[in-house]
């Protein structure tokens, strides 16, 4: 292709489309991806490998995408007013999950156009729709796709009729494909150079591009993906980060296609991918404007922020003896998570650890699993929470990311984080979605039938009522046809208290929660209940209490072990009986104290894992 | 294939038996240690759902090993242990037959053991000689030829006076039959008469365990055993608790039982000498239980029985086939062995003597575990009498939970 129009640095704008498909996870889009690559001849099916763009294994595993990959494409359609003229569509692939609204929203910015594809069997869901007005909100054209054609199950008719109902649209205006089977494909292409406006931007201005994504190799450092949107960049300039000013030295420039192939230069519209060799990709922030040193823009293009952690929990060691292995892991993590955050704690119940930040729960998840997976380590987490702002009466303010560090004197008020909540589900549900998101002190602020048999639900809801178990509840109350997006949506004041579970009069750390009042007894039963389950009996009573402050709400009580004895122990037992009692001597030793009372490790496990986080939008 | 070196000679092909089996180390205090013979008859009429012993209702399992034979095959082992033993075969002062079901076998086979125990090894004059019988397979007739034989001492499995919980545990016997053979065992003239029991069966109540308490003191008994009943894994008493058919024994339950038996018996004259054994009197106890709590010598003759000399441990297979086979061949029927470190009979001593009513001397505990005996009396543990006389002695509260006082006195 050396010497086309369509050459990487040398390709008029107007023949350029960039564009990023928003979709539901299941519903296709890496599959669809893939037959794009291979219908476009820039990977032979045979070279396939399936999902190719999803590059990480817990992607692959759970057939969800984390990290934004994006492809440029040849494509000359068949089709329209531009049939037969080379062109250069630019794939940028989005994350599907709401925990990285953010990142799906930069990579919107980087897009003309927007491709949504919806499964012809299950049609839109929560996320899809969030991210669709996320789209629509950025002026991004959509182009209507229905997929999965091929499934026996598919309703194009009824789902083809919702999607013209939502995005306003002709139900004949929605592409049906088959990302299995590859038809309509090549169809689908032509619509996005048909209907997608081409890139538009100053050649002669100084050069701005947003970065929309950065990963971390460990042979390359941090890749950096770009779009530009002024003038040029091209490879051995320095250039500039416009959030903090720092410069780096282009050592790589180039383009996806679809292994990094390096260029020249990148110009107005194109997009693709830097390397400056630096380590760590806080240093390459998604978001940000890079410019270049010697001709500075003076305007960033907007709409860079830090990423904000929103969940909060404690990662311990199971062995602690594994400590230094997780902070290990977890710096290694954070080269390629600009997102995470995190410092050592050290709870009496579980030893030294870490309380970690998260963007959301499938952050929270993710991290866990690859801490777990990539670095063998056996993790405990304790219960998410969120971050509290805490006014006291003297009038100062503490931010609590910990219940631990909930202040004891007087507090004048209390902010929690909220959200806006989106549920759509099938119409029949509505009074039980109701239900359930009043009693997680949810109001409702709008509904819409976006069908007759299938509702939207916004709500603002408490972001701390439903890191807990709400997308568990919310599924099994609909019979799993819910699906669930959430954005921040700033604080409001709330009745919170803490409750602290305590075993023998000692409180441990690691059962501290924050609730609301009215669920402080709730919570209490529930812990002190489980609590009564898992401590095995000691040779004297264990009181476990829940109290709030001073006050006592419930109580349970562990009874002293009466029988501790085998009944038998002659000739042939002796042997086994020292064996069982060296096992159990060993036992003892993993036991934590607390106080008097042992409890052994399994307990904790146990204790706080059914209060870990629901497996939102797997 | 590489072969880890052994620490032993290793009970494979060179596992002759003779002179040379026991290593040297094992064969010091043989003489001066007292010594008994325990003999495990493999064999039962049927399997009992929470029994996990050695044993099996076939009568015909294999050259040597049918019912038939079974006695001359136990005496190949006595035989090759009198070998093996040597001139340092010590004076056996016990015998104990165990089982299964040893009153299975013709009353003459086991008189045909114990004569051979008599032929082989020196034996006190004073030997308690005792073997387990099931109600409903010894009657007048077979007692007197056991006594007329030699034993001194019949110990009978009661287990309830309940009928209901007797079928529970899948024992055949009806409820008043075992008590009818302690009084035959009286008129055969044993002086030494046991019925055990079994208590917290599923269904079992306050009321039946009452029963049967007395229908144990309404016997001419001089010796009681009441156990818990443990459910076994792999028994079918623990599939059935598994799929839910019958509820696990409530520990609580079995503490209650435990101390309405030990008021009981206390109160009709029998006082505890361990933890699941009581006698009228220290003659009374059973001799050959009480060398395995001292951590003594004996030998155990059948297919899986247990043996310790001299800090060395062996077991032996476990089928009557294969045990009958090695035994044919001349070989060591001993599956495994192990070799005790002072670690390991530090513990066992504690883990032994501190079941026993007369305790463990405070000197066998070391630093920290004495001061954790101390603080044990202040818990209600053990006794702070014997504990001023320099015992760790475990109190009523403290029998009940013996393991946790074992764990927390041993290092």
């Amino acid at each position: 292709m050396a010497g086309t129009v369509t050459t990487p640095a040398a390709t008029d704008p107007a023949r350029i489309r960039n564009f990023c498909i928003i979709a539901h996870i299941d519903h296709g889009k890496s599959t669809l991806a893939d037959r794009m690559l291979e219908v476009t001849g820039i990977i032979e099916a045979r070279q396939m490998r399936a999902q190719y763009l999803d590059r990480m294994d817990i992607e692959r595993e759970r057939g969800i995408t984390i990290k934004a990959q994006n492809v440029r494409l040849p494509w000359r359609p068949e089709s329209g007013e531009q049939a037969g003229t080379e062109h250069v569509l630019h794939m940028i692939d989005t994350p599907g999950h709401v925990d990285f609204t953010y990142e799906v929203s930069r990579s919107l910015a980087a897009c003309e156009g927007a491709v949504l594809l919806v499964d012809a069997a299950q049609g839109i869901e929560a996320q899809t729709l969030a991210n669709l007005y996320l789209a629509l909100e950025n002026d991004l054209t959509i182009i209507p796709v229905l997929n999965k054609i091929d499934l026996p199950a598919a309703q194009p008719e009824r789902y083809a009729a919702e999607l013209a109902h939502i995005i306003g649209c002709d139900p004949d205006d929605v592409l049906r494909v088959s990302g299995k089977t590859g038809e309509g494909v090549p169809e689908l292409l032509d619509a996005i150079v048909t209907q997608i406006p081409a890139p538009e931007g100053a050649a002669d201005a100084p050069a701005r591009a947003m970065i929309f994504d950065s990963v971390y190799d460990i042979y390359r450092g941090v890749i950096t993906y770009v779009r530009v949107v002024d003038g040029r960049i091209s490879a051995r300039e320095r250039i500039k980060m416009m959030s903090t000013g720092a410069t780096h030295e282009l050592l790589e420039i180039g383009v996806i296609s679809p292994e990094p192939k390096p260029v020249d230069s990148l110009g107005v519209g194109e997009v693709g991918y830097f390397i400056t060799g630096v380590k760590d990709v806080r240093q390459s922030r998604v978001g940000d404007t890079v410019t270049l040193q010697h001709r500075p823009a003076e305007q960033s293009l907007g709409g860079y922020r830090d990423p904000k952690p929103m969940v909060y929990s404690g990662l311990y060691p199971i062995d602690g003896s594994e400590y230094q292995l997780l902070r290990e892991s977890l710096d290694k993590l954070l080269l390629n998570d600009a997102a995470l955050v995190y410092e050592p704690e050290t709870s009496a119940a579980l030893g030294f650890g870490f309380r970690v930040g998260f963007l959301g729960l499938l952050h929270l998840e993710i991290v866990r699993e690859r801490l777990e997976r990539e670095s063998g380590l056996s993790l405990i987490s304790t219960a998410p929470n969120v971050v509290y702002r805490v006014v006291m009466e003297d009038g100062t303010e503490r931010t609590v990311t910990n219940p631990s560090d909930w202040p004891g004197g007087k507090i004048a008020t209390v902010h929690e984080p909220v959200v806006s909540a989106t549920i759509i589900a099938p119409s029949d549900y509505t009074g039980t979605i109701m239900e359930l998101c009043q009693s997680r002190r949810g109001s409702l602020t709008g509904m819409d039938y976006l069908s007759e048999s299938r509702v939207e639900l916004r709500y603002t809801l408490p972001l701390g009522e439903i890191i807990f178990d709400f997308f568990d509840a919310l599924k099994s109350r609909t019979r799993g046809y819910a699906s669930l997006d959430y954005a921040e949506a700033g604080e409001q004041e709330a009745q919170l208290v803490k409750v602290d579970i305590l075993l023998q009069g000692e409180p441990v750390d690691a059962f501290s929660a924050i609730v609301h009042k009215d669920k402080a007894y709730s919570y209490g039963v529930m812990m002190a209940g489980k609590l009564r389950e898992l401590i095995p009996r000691q040779q004297f009573e264990v009181p476990i209490q829940a109290a709030v402050g001073s006050r006592v709400i419930a109580r349970e009580t562990v009874r002293a072990i009466r029988k501790d004895v085998l009944a038998k122990c002659y000739g042939g037992d002796i042997t086994r009986k020292r064996k069982l009692l060296e096992k159990q001597k060993e036992g003892k030793k993993r036991m934590k104290m607390v106080g008097r009372v042992e409890v052994p490790q399994e307990a904790f496990v146990a204790a706080l894992s059914n209060a870990e986080p629901s497996k939102t939008g797997k | 294939m590489d072969a880890p070196v052994p620490l032993l000679p290793a009970p494979a092909a060179a596992d002759r038996l003779g002179p040379d089996w026991l290593p040297g180390p094992a064969r010091e205090g043989l003489t001066s240690t007292p010594f008994g013979l325990y003999v495990h008859v493999p064999f039962c009429a049927t399997r009992c759902g929470y029994c996990d012993f050695n044993t099996y209702t076939a009568d015909e399992l294999g050259p040597g090993a049918g019912r038939a034979e079974y006695a001359g095959t136990a005496i190949a082992e006595l035989r090759a242990a009198a070998d093996v033993l040597g001139p340092d075969r010590p004076t056996v002062s016990t015998v104990f037959v165990g089982g299964g079901t040893p009153t299975l076998l013709p009353a003459d086979d086991l008189a045909a053991v114990l004569a051979a125990v008599r032929e082989l090894f020196p034996v006190a004059d004073d030997v308690e000689v005792t073997t387990e019988a099931n109600p409903e397979s010894v009657g007048p007739a077979s007692l007197a030829r056991l006594r007329e034989a030699g034993f001194t001492r019949v110990s009978l499995g009661m287990q309830s006076a309940a009928e209901h919980v007797l079928a529970v545990l899948d024992r055949r016997h009806t409820p008043g039959r075992a008590v009818a053979a302690a009084h035959e065992a009286r008129a055969a003239g044993f002086e030494h008469v046991n019925l055990d029991l079994i208590y917290g069966a599923p269904g079992e109540t306050d009321a039946d365990w009452t029963a049967s308490l007395d229908a144990v003191l309404a016997a001419p008994v001089d010796h009681v055993s009441a156990y818990a009943l443990i459910v076994e894994p792999g028994t079918r008493l623990a599939r059935r608790v598994a799929r839910g058919e019958l509820p696990m024994p409530d520990d609580d339950v079995l503490a209650d039982r435990y101390e309405l038996a030990d008021a009981t018996l206390r109160a009709a004259g029998f006082e505890w000498y361990e933890v699941s054994n009581w006698a009228t009197s220290r003659t009374a106890r059973c001799r050959h239980n009480e060398l395995y709590w001292a951590d003594a010598h004996w030998w155990g003759i059948g297919p899986g029985a247990h043996s310790h000399v001299g800090g060395l441990r062996w077991w032996n297979v476990k089928h009557p086939a294969a045990y009958a086979d090695r035994l044919a061949r001349g070989e060591s029927p001993a599956a495994d062995r192990e070799l005790l470190t002072d670690a390991d009979r530090a513990l066992e001593a504690v883990m032994l003597g501190l079941r026993l009513r007369d305790g463990l001397p405070l000197d066998r505990l070391s630093a920290a575990g004495r001061a954790r005996a101390a603080e044990a009396v202040v818990r209600g543990l053990l006794e702070p009498g014997a504990h001023q006389a320099g015992r760790a002695v475990l109190t009523g509260r403290g029998r009940l939970l013996a393991d946790a006082v074992v764990r927390d006195l041993s290092d």
